[in-house]
């Protein structure tokens, strides 16, 4: 090495990329000398927690990740993969871009959706479905209204383009994520099983290309940035946020999938976080290989760009192919045919050493290993310690709120209504392509998860995303449990049986003990809810420093992405909406009296701390059984989970697509707003023909589920013991539009 | 007849619509790549949606200079049958093949929702055995907004050249039931000899029962 390339760095320009002094002695113990600038600046994004999880891993290790569809676990490619028979799998994923959305929402947004479709092509799937878990701040704020219509039109020109639907999500507002937005995109994409392409590099000797954009000045430090408190200075940050491209990745897609095809690959990857820096070692890593790498060959948007610039460049739409020796001419006609960039940088090597050359000199030599998840970076156990907000929890007291009655619930259910978190999204959702693919079969006929049909095949996939931050945030264990229980009950309700789960979780700084206390907690709730429910945790990502106007954190939110399986979507499929008048509608589940955390207390109440809803996960799976069974028979015509709102939101909702209405009695042992407004766990709303009121009382009883007759649907007429309330065209407008009205149109 | 869908590099309804005149219309149908010469025999050429080269600059502008295009103008030129949807409706402005062209919507946000249009040329083949009834179909589009000069318009109207218009469920063609700004509420013009169709909506969205919606089959059914 030169004198320039050699000069060692000190600790100090260590510690400003983020590399503590502990970290700096091992990296020097395992070079056996001083790094110099690049190596340093390798070892700091791929040892940022971003890359290395080195804060989460050792909780996340403790998450069920076996089953027997599983294909590819947690951790091993770079998405999960399952078996859905008939020879096809799924594989699927969900990722945040909270960080670059909180500077540039348009562009965090987008490239955020084309980051995770990455993920999956790579693996030789192709996408069918996407889906967004947003959050957002108080949205009176002229920051919020600027942050949610730049992160939707993100959203939605990049994957409009790149022709993907957009099926389902959620968004949520609460002023704690005023100057943080969490943007979580998920993808889901079907491959022949066999068919796949592995993250892998092996066989010295074989060529490694590089495919797709040029690579370019933007999105340097991107991972050391998403794992650093976002602050008042982080506009300046702006260089760190990357441009998308949808139509290159388009034609990404296409080449990649082609190439694949070929059989003339040995592994893929794409080029996300910590660029040609993280797929090269990751993928040596892997194949206990090295690699040579040639910077000069690679095509860059800009002249005279440093080395380390080239390495850590997260320009978006890239791909890493390593090819078996002697086929290359295959994937570069591939290439040609899609006017796909593709060009030999690399060639693997024995000996698991990353040697990067530039202008002819070795710049760089680090052992492939030891920068990798599982390898050589460090994992860390973390302090915890209960917050002392719980201590307000526990004082919290149902019998000191006001019991909402008769006339009453006309101004709560309007008030709920018009609540951003629960009015319809059309405005977001309208600016997405939910339909192209002709696979969406959830749009003329709603349901609380998506159902995508796979084309020329009886079965579909079910898709959710779903996470209530505030149950977390009062009980991260409960809350998180909740979270997954809500997703398996959307995908139930749909007619799915869930299969898998994909996570992202969104938390404050792990640094801070009551954080990791709340990350430990949700941890330990998704263990037991997925292991209760059969659904492995095939991957995800982890997002830490989301941090709060006041210097505090977001809400922990643990989102919860669950696949599920129709095996005859035609038939089998189960919508929302009440279809008949005359058909008799009943509440499944356990009926309590609990108000904890709900839409009511928090908003129409003002009351800020509430215990975490309850939840019983015995008898939520009792009731997930029992309703596949009443679907299986044909016993039931919609059905609906009650969440967010309460049964009174759940029955507008199933009201609403038909325009039919509702006249019900509230039991007489509970509370009326509690019955009413409560967003106890375990529940399901569902309509019954008359003349098949037995059997489906008998299936109920079969599986232990408490049932509740509530009334009937009528034409449009709504009614609460007696109380009438108006007519569901009423309601519907206040639905349809309040959240357009609070954007200004 | 046989039909050809025109694949570009960024097309992205070109699988949707061989499906539906494949599948639910039992047609045969071809591939067409963008960079080939050949037409392959067909007699009926589709240009789907998508975004054929990104439309970065104008929606169907770089596409009208793409090596096909130079043989669907000339097919259709001698009278041979072209259909544009979406994308391929705004490449056949563009190309000059039909009138008019198509703004960003009035919104200045894409859409995709259904909406309801209804039948207005008597002459046209995709209209003139339709029964006159609003149709669900749904829309997907960042610039459909349609746009002429009162001359063009009053020669579309004259030569009954609209094929269809926005309207609401029940048929009726008022500003609310207008999506995106269309002047007229126009949905879907054709040309003067009635051989070259653009539509804004997707019928191929709409053609399988699987997607509970075969409203759009209907429209398709008209062309076979």
């Amino acid at each position: 090495m030169s004198n320039q390339v050699s000069t060692p760095v000190t600790a100090e320009i260590a510690a400003k990329l983020g590399i503590s002094a502990d970290e700096f002695d091992k990296i020097k113990e395992v070079l056996g000398r001083t790094p110099n600038f690049t190596e340093i600046s390798i070892y700091s994004v791929m040892w940022s927690e971003h890359c290395s999880y080195k804060n989460s891993i050792l909780q996340l290790k403790t998450l069920p990740k076996k089953g027997e569809r599983v294909l590819a676990e947690a951790g091993e490619e770079n998405a999960g993969l399952m078996d859905i028979g008939d020879g096809l799998a799924v594989a699927f994923k969900i990722e945040s871009h909270n960080h670059p959305s909180a500077i540039e929402p348009y562009q965090g947004a987008a490239t955020g959706v084309g980051g995770i479709h990455r993920d999956i092509f790579s693996m030789g799937a192709r996408p069918i479905a996407a889906l967004n878990s947003l959050r957002f701040g108080d949205l009176s704020l002229p920051k919020t209204q600027h942050l949610l219509k730049g992160v939707v039109r993100g959203i939605g020109n990049y994957g409009n383009a790149f022709g993907v639907p957009t099926v389902g999500g959620e968004v949520f507002f609460d002023p704690c994520y005023n100057i943080n937005p969490l943007v979580n995109a998920m993808s889901v994409g079907i491959v022949e099983v066999g068919k796949t392409a592995s993250a892998i590099a092996e066989g010295a000797g074989n060529p490694v290309f590089i495919i797709g954009s040029s690579t370019g000045t933007d999105g340097i430090h991107g991972a050391t940035f998403a794992s650093e408190d976002i602050g008042e200075d982080s506009e300046s940050k702006l260089p760190s946020v990357q441009v998308g491209d949808p139509f290159e990745e388009k034609l990404l897609l296409e080449a990649t999938l082609e190439c694949i095809e070929t059989g003339a690959l040995v592994g893929v990857q794409d080029m996300g976080a910590a660029g040609i820096t993280c797929s090269t070692s990751e993928m040596a890593a892997k194949g206990n290989a090295g690699m040579d790498v040639d910077l000069d060959k690679i095509p860059t948007r800009q002249e005279n760009m440093e080395a380390w610039e080239i390495l850590l460049s997260e320009s978006q739409e890239r791909m890493l192919f390593v090819v078996k020796k002697g086929r290359e001419q295959e994937i570069i006609d591939i290439c040609k045919k899609w006017d796909v960039h593709c060009e030999q940088i690399a060639t693997v090597t024995d000996g698991g050493m990353l040697r990067y050359f530039h202008k002819g000199e070795l710049i760089a030599e680090i052992p492939a290993e030891s920068l990798v998840l599982g390898g050589g970076a460090p994992v860390y156990v973390r302090e915890q310690k209960e917050p002392a907000y719980l201590k307000e929890i526990q004082k919290f007291k149902l019998s000191k709120v006001p019991e909402a009655t008769g006339e009453e619930h006309l101004e709560v259910i309007d008030f709920l209504l018009a609540l951003p978190s629960i009015a319809s999204k059309r405005w977001v959702t309208e600016q997405y392509d939910s339909m192209v693919g002709t696979s969406n079969m959830s749009t003329n006929d709603p349901s609380d998860a998506a159902v995508v049909r796979i084309i020329g095949r009886e079965q579909a996939v079910v898709v959710t995303a779903d996470c209530n931050p505030r149950y977390v945030h009062a009980d991260p264990e409960q809350g998180c449990a909740l979270a997954v229980a809500e997703a398996a009950r959307n995908i139930v309700c749909s007619g799915g049986t869930p299969i898998g789960v994909t996570n992202c979780l969104n938390f404050g700084n792990p640094y801070k003990p009551e954080v990791y206390w709340q990350f430990a907690g949700a941890i330990r709730g998704m263990k037991k809810a997925c292991e209760k429910f059969g659904t492995p945790v095939t991957g995800g990502n982890v997002s830490f420093y989301n941090q709060s106007e006041s210097g505090g954190s977001v809400f922990p939110t643990p989102t919860i992405g669950m696949v599920g399986l129709i095996e005859d979507a035609f038939n089998k499929k189960m919508s929302m909406n009440f279809r008949k008048k005359g058909h008799v509608i009943y509440q499944m589940g356990r009926m309590v009296e609990d108000l904890g955390c709900s839409d009511y207390l928090y908003h129409y109440r003002g009351i800020k701390h509430s215990p975490a809803p309850y939840l019983n996960l015995e008898d939520e799976h009792k009731l997930q059984k029992a309703l596949l069974k009443l679907i299986d028979q044909e016993l039931i015509y919609s059905a609906h989970d009650v969440s967010d709102g309460g049964a009174a939101i759940t029955l507008l909702e199933s009201a609403f697509p038909n325009n039919m209405g509702f006249v019900i009695e509230t039991p007489v042992e509970i509370r009326e707003d509690a019955f009413l407004y409560g967003e106890a766990g375990g529940r399901a709303i569902v309509t019954v023909d008359p003349r098949y009121e037995e059997e489906f009382l008998e299936v109920a009883s079969e599986f232990g589920v408490e049932v509740l007759v509530l009334g009937t649907v009528t034409s449009g007429r709504v009614e609460i013991d007696g109380e009438y309330l108006g007519d569901i065209e009423d309601f519907k407008d206040i639905y349809m539009g309040s959240l357009g009205k609070r954007l200004g149109e | 007849m046989k039909f050809g869908v025109v694949t570009f590099p960024g097309s992205n309804c070109d699988h949707d619509l061989i499906y539906a005149m494949r599948e639910n219309l039992g047609q045969e149908v071809v591939h067409l790549w963008h960079k080939d010469h050949d037409l392959q025999g067909c007699d009926f050429i589709f240009l789907p949606g998508g975004f054929s080269y990104g439309d970065y600059l104008r929606s169907g502008a770089i596409a009208r200079f793409s090596p096909i295009m130079d043989e669907v103008i000339a097919h259709a030129n001698k009278g041979g049958y072209v259909m544009g949807i979406c994308n391929g409706f705004q490449m056949l402005t563009e190309a000059g093949l039909l009138d008019g062209a198509l703004l960003h919507n009035a919104s200045t946000r894409f859409i995709c929702k259904n909406v309801h249009i209804v039948p207005a040329s008597r002459s046209a083949l995709i209209t003139q055995n339709l029964e006159h009834k609003a149709y669900k179909v749904p829309i997907a589009h960042g610039e459909g907004n349609y746009f002429c000069t009162p001359d063009v318009l009053k020669k579309l109207q004259d030569n009954d050249q609209v094929i269809f218009r926005y309207c609401d469920e029940n048929g009726r063609i008022t500003d609310a039931a207008n999506p995106n700004g269309s002047l007229d509420n126009i949905a879907g013009v054709c040309n003067v000899g009635k051989n070259v169709f653009g539509l804004m909506p997707h019928p191929e969205r709409a053609a399988d029962e699987m997607l509970a919606n075969m409203d759009g089959r209907k429209l398709l059914a008209q062309l076979v």
